[in-house]
């Protein structure tokens, strides 16, 4: 009995003759509802036995034309449409988008709302790596880590209830500074929340990176080299891992970063061992960022004197920033108006995901799975 | 056959079918409580007190759903991959002894039984990754094959070396001792009442126990039907009552590699302490039964909620990882195990012999997984830069000339 969808499925790809004569190799269709595919991603595999041959990924499922729709909000209204590019890094996709406007007028936020900023958004930089711990060792079959993250993460997100009124697409970040002034009890709030989710990053280490099942599925999988990872446009997490020291807050310091000093984890295997490893020591890192910035904290103004609707003068602009999955970019085209003529993102997701099939071929497809999960795209900012 | 042994084997299955439904009931509620516990949740709350009754419930819900057969699956061996499933694993349970001479149908041949009943149970699976017309159906099927043989081996090996140490096949001699005679030597060869297995052959109930594991397909080497690669395996297709039957089945397994370790290892029904040292003589042959068979429950469970443990802790092996460890690691430490019961027996060694032999090879097997990577075992390929050190803040290369020299010199 012949299954036509299966045939109509194959035909589309030419049959590859597989290693032995008389057979072609199977196509395994992956996603879009796939469980480990992390939202609405599809590949289809071909695959010989359980090895992979060949990888052709699908994306659009999630494209809702969000670059089209910038050219029709207002700048402050674009603001919403970045929440949901990244869906679970939100603070860091408004910064981008206010410092790139910030920058086309020329406008310097008070030294308060600056520090706010960054202070949510190493919080957001560590709930995102929670959520990818979590995720990860889904993938992998290990259940439990997930629980013990999301309670974390869940104590970050009262906390940006606090502060911004949402837990999830905030919208609290303007052109000029932060939507209004943190709560009185932020500061003891912030600082207790920093030690809990120092014990809760902890527990995630040692639940699964002393585990020798975890270390034994991880190690030299999915290598890539830092050449490959530059040539491919790789960035965050995904390109340091790889050996390359490339960390916007620091190569191109924006906001007052300059002023914190932090380390920046690197990884050598490039592997997916170190692009998990790298994202804990990293939360680490972001915790004593927090500690820093909170310690700089002064009260003053968190709104820079600007008008109410924003209308840089005609130019163009490109401003990036350091989000949990890499460097995210902004470009606009301002004609003067109170609209940008033009606006494009570089996301880093949608690049990351790009040395997919170069890391893949070859291996089983269980480390398909593990090697999808350590790329930690979210597919909001894929398909944009 | 006389028509009172008839009654009485029909109304053991009966009583044997409804008390394995409710084991099996339990032991559902009792995973679900266990893992929740594990990871600072609730669990089943809602229906009945503690949730008691989800199980309940779930069974009528899957009971009453539409089962659906996909339209290119191979009908037939659809319907009938279930049952290949399920039977074996009620039939298993006609050996088990509850009590001493107590089981649906006591067997000479017990062990031996067991593990011929037990290897029927692949050709279910196969069968409905076949007949479900699906690739990941498909890729589960074959991976429950190649794991299940694989595993299938250190376990027989394993049951072989206490035959080998009780001199019989039958579940009672494992439990209760055995005396032989060779020639004009009469020997009393020792049963679990006395001293349980686990301390003669502590490599054994290791042995047994993960590859016990395996054979069920749980954490860490549920690959046939990892949720997050081949979604479910050979179940992907199967709704409603079907998906039920192979749920019973599942269940009921890791229920009998429970029993199976307990009446391998740890006396099956026998009391830690001699029933006649409590009650004196005077206790009723039933009494002890009902007591004998209690115990074994108790500990079955106990081996069953450290399953859960374990699947609440552990992530999953690759295949080739798993077939390594089966062919490189188990098989060769079972077939050590059986070499070294049947020297210390053939030279009329004390047993503990084989338990001061089997330690020491335990722990250098161990330490030899852990030190293959180096003396930390886990690998240390992240180091952390430092601008304050000078060591990072050199932008980077515009991205028109050559980056691959800057790569090398920076990282």
């Amino acid at each position: 009995m012949t299954d036509p969808v299966a045939t109509q499925i194959e035909d589309k790809f030419t049959y590859q003759a597989s290693s032995e004569p008389g057979t072609v190799d199977m196509m395994v269709n992956m996603g879009p509802q796939h469980p480990a595919t992390h939202g609405v991603f599809r590949m289809e595999l071909r695959v010989d036995g359980e090895q992979i041959q060949d990888v052709v990924p699908h994306i659009g499922y999630l494209h809702r034309g969000s670059e089209k729709l910038c050219e029709h909000e207002l700048y402050s209204q674009i603001i919403t449409l970045f929440d949901r590019f990244d869906y679970v890094s939100n603070f860091n996709n408004e910064l981008v988008i206010v410092s790139a406007v910030e920058k086309l007028m020329g406008v310097e936020p008070p030294p308060r709302a600056e520090l706010i900023r960054i202070i949510m958004c190493e919080f957001n930089r560590i709930a995102s790596h929670l959520l990818f711990y979590g995720t990860f060792a889904i993938d992998m079959g290990a259940i439990t880590p997930v629980l013990y993250n999301f309670r974390d993460r869940e104590k970050i997100q009262s906390l940006f209830e606090s502060v911004s009124g949402a837990r999830m697409m905030h919208n609290y970040f303007r052109v000029g500074g932060v939507k209004e002034d943190v709560k009185d009890d932020f500061t003891s709030r912030a600082l207790a929340l920093c030690d809990e989710l120092e014990r809760g990053v902890d527990e995630t280490d040692k639940l699964l990176t002393e585990n020798e099942i975890f270390v034994e599925r991880t190690t030299g999988i999915g290598v890539i080299s830092g050449e490959d990872a530059l040539d491919w446009g790789l960035s965050g997490p995904v390109l340091r891992a790889s050996g390359v020291p490339y960390d916007v807050r620091v190569d191109e310091p924006y906001s007052r970063y300059s002023e914190l000093d932090f380390g920046i984890p690197v990884g050598s295997a490039g592997d997916c061992w170190d692009r998990f490893y790298l994202r804990i020591l990293e939360a680490r890192e972001s915790l004593s960022i927090i500690r820093q910035a909170m310690a700089l904290l002064e009260p003053g103004d968190t709104m820079a004197q600007i008008r109410r609707i924003a209308r840089p003068p005609a130019g163009e602009v490109y401003a990036h920033c350091e989000n949990p999955r890499g460097d995210l970019g902004v470009y606009i085209v301002s004609d003067g108006g109170e609209r940008p003529y033009r606006l494009k993102v570089r996301p880093p997701s949608f690049c990351n995901l790009q040395a997919l099939k170069d890391l893949t071929v070859g291996h089983y497809i269980a480390d398909a799975v593990v090697i999808l999960g350590t790329l930690d795209i979210v597919l909001g900012e894929v398909d944009r | 056959m006389s028509f009172i042994e008839v009654v009485f084997a029909i109304a053991g299955l009966f009583g044997l079918f409804t008390g394995l439904a409710v084991a099996v009931l339990s032991l559902t509620w009792m995973e679900r409580k266990t893992l929740a516990r594990i990871q600072q949740r609730a669990g089943p709350s809602v229906v009945g007190p503690h949730g008691l009754l989800q199980p309940v419930a779930d069974a009528m819900k899957l009971a009453t759903k539409e089962d659906m057969i996909p339209n290119y699956a191979d009908k037939l061996l659809f319907w009938m991959a279930p049952i290949f499933v399920a039977v074996p694993a009620f039939m298993i349970w006609i050996a088990i002894p509850f009590g001493d001479n107590l089981a649906v149908r006591v067997l000479d041949l017990g062990l031996l039984y067991l593990v011929a009943i037990s290897g029927i149970g692949v050709v279910g699976l196969l069968m409905g990754g076949w007949a479900s017309s699906s690739r990941y159906s498909m890729l589960g099927g074959l991976r429950a094959a190649a794991q299940l043989v694989s595993y299938e081996i250190p376990i027989v090996i394993v049951i072989l070396s206490i035959a080998v140490l009780v001199q019989s096949l039958s579940l009672d001699a494992v439990i209760g001792g055995n005396t032989i005679s060779i020639g004009d030597d009469t020997r009393d060869l020792p049963g679990q009442g006395a001293i349980p297995f686990a301390f003669i052959m502590p490599m054994g109930l290791l042995i047994f126990l993960i590859a016990g594991l395996a054979e069920l397909g749980r954490t860490p080497f549920d690959i046939h039907h990892a949720e997050s690669e081949v979604v479910g395996g050979p179940f992907v297709e199967y709704s409603g009552a079907h998906w039920a039957v192979f749920f019973l089945a599942e269940y009921l397994n890791t229920f009998v590699i429970s029993a199976l370790i307990v009446i391998l290892f740890f006396g099956g029904w026998s009391w830690p302490a001699p029933p006649e040292s409590l009650f004196g003589n005077d206790l009723s042959s039933t009494a002890t039964n009902l007591i004998g068979g209690a115990w074994l429950m108790i500990k079955t469970y106990l081996v069953a909620i450290g399953i859960f443990w374990i699947r609440g802790t552990y992530p999953r092996l690759r295949i080739d990882q798993l077939m390594a460890f089966a062919w490189q690691v188990l098989i060769p430490l079972s077939f050590v195990n059986l070499v070294l019961i049947a020297i210390v027996l053939f030279y009329d060694w004390p047993l503990w012999v084989m338990t001061a032999v089997s330690l020491p090879i335990i722990l250098g097997v161990g330490i030899a997984v852990q030190r293959r990577r180096g003396a930390r075992g886990r690998p240390q390929t992240v180091r952390i830069l430092r601008r304050s050190a000078g060591e990072i803040g050199v932008p980077m290369p515009p991205a028109s000339t050559p980056v691959t020299d800057q790569v090398q010199a920076g990282g």
